[in-house]
């Protein structure tokens, strides 16, 4: 075979696999770009390459209200997870483990939220806060999370309800387990890594949640929005490190996660 | 007794804050749309009137904006379509014990804030990027041309945003698949192409109505890259809403915009399900 017919044959074969690491690099590059501009030595708006520095990461919090934006945007992720996997979760045992007269609209009503616009939730929940005299603010935002994150929590703790073989624990009530043990011994145990999955994405859209903050939030300051407000004027820097920094430690966890899975599977 | 209410108490905190916080404020926002400014009142003070009419007057004074909306949330999910599928594909088939690994990848620009990234491509567009001056060398544009602050840079940008949300349910529908029907179907003389479009394809098409409308729906809502990568003239509805909402204090009008928003998305969604023919969704 000529080598021209080799080539050829190499790319029929591996086109696709080709293809993905382009789309791997449109995907990356602007966290590539975020990450190496946190290392710019940029002084107030981080727009141009002017030389490297590790002050940035020595200092996080070195830009005003940047933390404050971050510690905002943690707390409300962290509430808003347990809000909504806690709701989530009971709702996803209820449409997915028993069959009851409504079970459809329930589902209906799991799934409008989701095809409702972000502005449209934000803007609505808004108009009801206003209409209370409820001043958008903490709380008002936590409660607006909650509203998005419950439809995703159901729907991911759901996929992994349905996927359980109903064997385990019918095995279960065979050994004289009551209800109550089989939920806690067999079910929850199976259903866990779903409902911790499903945590993390509650939580990373929390975390990422821009449109129906902006709407519910008044005054207070979250990391998204601090990076809107700030991109007209120029990010500083300490952005890009905490961005960064937030990237790494989310992939470091989904790592340590696969190992803790992979060796529990062998053991 | 105990096994016809269990399902019931399981829903009913969920249920309940959900009728609070999503109902309800839907329902209260229905009813602002039909308000009007009070007589000699203040900015911002509005009664019930039943005006009809805001929901006409909102959509003939912003129809530019909706048109541009639906239209720039269409090519974007066409494109991130587009793109998703053979990564999917690759993921799903061709990534051996990579697989897990490459998953993550997909999701992992998430965790890098969607508004940095989406600053980012602006930086990276903009005039002092390394994009521009290396298409202008390479004589692709001319050297008036700009990248940012055009409807180009809105739709990639929504693009790129959304393309995970398209990815995984796509990859999770291909994956499903029993790579032995592909076999079968070459067995019997089919080529690529044609086992693409009688099986993989078919095979795939809830996780391609997931996507698209995962895509869809946040990208006609959006005003976050028409905002960072736009200009004046690439206003999305929802950059209409926002201003209404927070510059005009103009709650009515924001919230016909809304409503007919919300509505204008569903007819299309429902008429996209029937034609895809998939009802599981959920």
């Amino acid at each position: 075979m000529s080598i021209g017919a080799r080539i050829y044959r190499w790319f029929g074969r591996n086109m696709i696999r080709v293809y993905a690491v382009f789309a791997f690099t449109y995907l990356f590059i602007p966290v590539a770009y975020t990450f190496v501009f946190s290392f710019n030595d940029s002084g107030k708006s981080n727009l141009v390459w002017k030389g490297f520095t590790l002050g940035n990461w020595q200092n996080p919090c070195g830009a005003p209200e940047v933390c404050t934006a971050l510690g905002n945007s943690i707390k409300i992720g962290l509430l808003a997870t347990i809000f909504s996997t806690i709701l989530g979760t009971m709702i996803a045992f209820a449409i997915g483990r028993h069959k009851f007269k409504g079970r459809s609209s329930s589902n209906l009503l799991i799934f409008l939220p989701m095809a409702t616009p972000e502005i449209v939730l934000g803007a609505s929940l808004l108009s009801l806060f206003l209409v209370f005299k409820i001043n958008p603010g903490f709380w008002p935002t936590v409660i607006a999370h909650v509203v998005f994150c419950i439809s995703f929590v159901v729907v991911t703790v759901k996929a992994r309800i349905a996927s359980l073989d109903p064997r385990l624990e019918q095995a279960a009530m065979d050994l004289y387990a009551n209800e109550i043990e089989t939920f806690r011994r067999v079910t929850l145990p199976l259903v866990a890594p779903g409902i911790a999955g499903a945590a993390l994405l509650a939580f990373s859209l929390s975390f990422d949640d821009f449109i129906i903050t902006n709407f519910n939030s008044g005054t207070l300051t979250t990391f998204p929005k601090f990076v809107y407000v700030s991109a007209a004027r120029g990010i500083p820097a300490q952005a890009n490190v905490i961005g960064s920094a937030m990237f790494f430690l989310a992939l470091a966890l989904v790592i340590v996660g696969q190992i803790v899975s992979r060796r529990r599977k062998v053991s | 007794m105990g096994k016809i209410k269990t399902p019931y108490l399981l829903l009913l905190p969920g249920f309940a804050f959900l009728f609070t916080f999503f109902i309800l404020p839907i329902v209260n926002l229905a009813q602002t749309s039909t308000q009007t400014p009070v007589g000699g009142g203040d900015t911002g003070q509005y009664e019930q009137t039943f005006a009809f009419s805001n929901y006409i007057n909102a959509f003939v004074e912003n129809k530019e904006q909706f048109t541009r909306s639906f239209v720039y949330a269409t090519i974007a999910t066409v494109l991130a379509l587009a793109i998703s599928y053979p990564l999917a594909y690759a993921i799903a088939f061709k990534s051996g014990r990579w697989k897990n690994v490459l998953l993550v990848l997909v999701v992992a620009p998430f965790f890098t804030s969607f508004l940095l990234r989406t600053v980012a491509w602006k930086q990276i567009l903009g005039e002092e990027g390394f994009v521009v001056p290396g298409l202008r060398t390479l004589g692709v544009i001319s050297d008036s041309t700009t990248l940012t602050s055009t409807a180009f840079a809105v739709v990639m940008g929504m693009t790129y945003n959304f393309l995970p949300f398209m990815t995984l349910p796509l990859y999770a529908s291909i994956d499903r698949i029993d790579p032995r029907t592909l076999e079968a179907s070459g067995d019997l003389y089919a080529n690529g192409f044609t086992t693409f479009r009688k099986v993989t394809l078919p095979l795939s098409m809830p996780g391609v109505v997931a996507g698209t409308l995962l895509t869809f729906i946040p990208a006609a809502g959006d005003y976050v890259n028409a905002a960072i990568l736009g200009s004046p003239n690439t206003k999305m509805i929802g950059n209409v809403i926002e201003s209404r909402y927070f510059k005009i204090v103009d709650y009515p009008t924001a919230a016909a915009l809304s409503f007919t928003l919300m509505a204008a998305i569903l007819i299309l969604v429902t008429l996209y399900i029937r034609k895809a023919g998939t009802e599981e969704l959920v």
